[in-house]
């Protein structure tokens, strides 16, 4: 990589990541800089910044606790204003230092002195640092959710399995959404309470399925995250059977929901063995699964959106929209859907709708039996935007909406796209306006002629950004709302169908 | 053991410590839950792996 590299370290000065990935974003936007990124230098984020060639000797030698500043510029003036600029962002006072009056504990031990009734950690600290919190937290005795990604798998299966002796529910690590007794924790909806309990390795689908069954007239009595990778086999679904047996025992969850990447066969046998041993009905969404044999309480689906209705003791015909796909037109010699997906789990949902309907996918998240878009040239591809390999010392595009601007622009400009198909998700945690957001990149970049557009949004009428907003800000802008991802999903295929 | 714990989880009002992003604990805060946030640093100067052993060792 050319241009001119400048690193600063800060020895002992933390920044949280939503903070440094602003200051980031700032930095990168100055004139002359090719890439610019302050993270606190742990392992992790120095391997992203070498990655992105901004790292020299100094931020090489950085440690966990220290601030790196790392700058690649066209020229040495360009390098020396920006980082000029960076101190100037570091050193700008914060809304803590002038809230003086507020005193924080610096450590966990210290809060838990203040506030001894506490009952659970909500950990969001760089991954490499995450597990030494989490087990803090434990051996306190207090429950986790550990929303911080970059884990390693020994240290989640060590730290459930000493979380299991004590009698503490770990969440996580890579928990986005849980809604424990009506609080909605990170990334999550408002929902009514009601008598249905989920379980979810899945952060979005747990939302898409909350916030479904809450617009199917029920309500949600807990939906416990686990971590996506709480049912791998090094894991063994520890959360996962703990937060069974809590929903089990839980009087007010009559219906156990559990949504999670296809698990291997022990695991789900394990699992769907806890599920049996209840006297409660289930509903088991093995997202991109074949149909495998359940216990008699519970009922296999295949969808977020049946996993909803199913739970909500409904009909496929309850819950039936009109096809608005089927009636459309697409441009001539236009055929691919673009699945362009902040969820992960929705992208995987779409992959799980086209395949039930013979039309190939490809995708970066592949479920069972679609290629990886490296593998194929052939199928839609379906791309999940939340993976590392678009939010690396980025963040979220859940949270930031504009992380998908470059390849909702490709896809909008690419006459091969016929349709793209998005999600926007909204809820605590989420960005305050994703639809607005989405409507000012198509009005400014849409093209006549272009590709049509459809869209679902995953929230409800009680989130803070409101859902009915969300979805006549894109009407407004032309795009096909459907009620849920499933059917959007569904419509795109119609529209291809249709003009096939 | 552990369903009763988890158990009681469910049933109490949830009263969080809050350790890293601020915003977190903000929504909570709104949705009226008792919050605690940890102006936390990287424990051990910084070191990973002295950090997992310190919280190993109960300091």
């Amino acid at each position: 990589m050319s241009g001119v590299i400048v690193n600063e370290v800060r020895k002992g000065f933390y920044l949280d990541s939503v903070a440094l990935m602003r200051f980031s974003r700032t930095i990168a936007g100055l004139e002359g800089i090719e890439e610019a990124a302050l993270m606190m230098g742990t392992p992790a984020n120095r391997r992203i910044m070498s990655d992105a060639g901004l790292l020299e000797d100094a931020g090489k030698a950085a440690e966990g606790g220290d601030l790196v500043i790392g700058i690649r510029a066209k020229d040495q003036k360009s390098a020396d204003h920006a980082l000029g600029e960076s101190r100037a962002l570091l050193d700008q006072p914060t809304a803590k230092d002038g809230d003086a009056a507020v005193w924080r504990p610096r450590t966990l031990r210290a809060a838990v002195k203040l506030a001894p009734e506490s009952n659970l950690a909500l950990i969001s600290v760089p991954g490499d640092f995450a597990v030494a919190e989490a087990r803090k937290a434990i051996r306190r005795g207090l429950h986790t959710m550990i929303f911080s990604d970059n884990v390693d798998i020994a240290e989640e299966a060590a730290l459930k399995r000493e979380a299991h002796e004590l009698g503490c529910l770990v969440m996580g690590p890579d928990c986005g959404t849980a809604i424990i007794n009506g609080t909605a924790l990170a990334f999550a909806n408002r929902v009514p309470r009601g008598d249905i309990g989920i379980v979810g390795a899945s952060g979005t689908g747990t939302q898409e399925v909350s916030c479904l069954i809450a617009q199917y007239g029920s309500g949600v009595s807990h939906a416990i995250g686990v971590g996506g990778r709480d049912l791998k086999p090094e894991v063994g679904a520890i959360s996962t059977l703990m937060a069974i047996d809590a929903l089990d025992a839980d009087p007010g969850t009559k219906h156990i929901v559990l949504v999670s990447k296809p698990p291997e066969t022990e695991v789900a046998a394990k699992v769907l063995e806890r599920i049996g041993e209840s006297a409660k009905p289930a509903t088991i969404c093995f997202i991109g699964a074949d149909e495998s044999s359940m216990p008699a309480n519970a009922t296999q689906v295949f969808s977020l959106k049946d996993a909803a209705r199913v739970a909500c003791g409904m009909n496929d015909e309850d819950v039936k929209s009109a096809d608005a796909g089927a009636a459309v037109s697409i441009q001539p010699g236009r055929s691919q859907v673009r699945g362009l997906f902040a969820g992960g789990t929705l992208c995987a949902e779409a992959q799980v709708i086209f395949k039930a309907a013979d039309f190939p996918t490809i995708s970066n998240a592949p479920i069972p039996g679609v290629p990886s878009l490296d593998k194929a040239n052939g199928g839609h591809p379906m791309l999940d935007l939340g993976e590392d390999e678009y939010t690396q010392g980025k963040p979220h595009p859940m949270i930031d909406p504009s992380v998908r601007d470059d390849v909702i622009i490709e896809a909008l400009k690419d006459e091969a796209v016929a349709v793209i198909l998005a999600d926007m998700v909204i809820g605590y945690g989420a960005h305050d306006d994703p639809a607005g957001y989405f409507a000012g990149i198509l009005k400014e970049h849409g093209v006549e002629g272009g590709p049509l557009v459809i869209a679902s949004v995953t929230g409800t009428e009680e989130d803070p950004q409101i859902r009915s907003i969300q979805m006549a800000k894109l009407e407004a802008a032309g795009v096909h709302v459907a009620p849920t991802n499933a059917d959007a999903a569904a419509w795109a295929l119609s529209a291809i169908r249709s003009n096939g | 053991m552990s369903e009763s714990k988890v158990k009681t989880l469910l049933e109490e009002p949830l009263r969080v410590v809050n350790i890293g992003l601020e915003g977190f604990a903000k929504e909570l805060d709104q949705q009226g839950v008792k919050v605690i946030q940890v102006d936390w640093t990287p424990p051990a100067g910084g070191d990973t792996k002295l950090a997992n052993l310190l919280s190993k060792l109960g300091t």
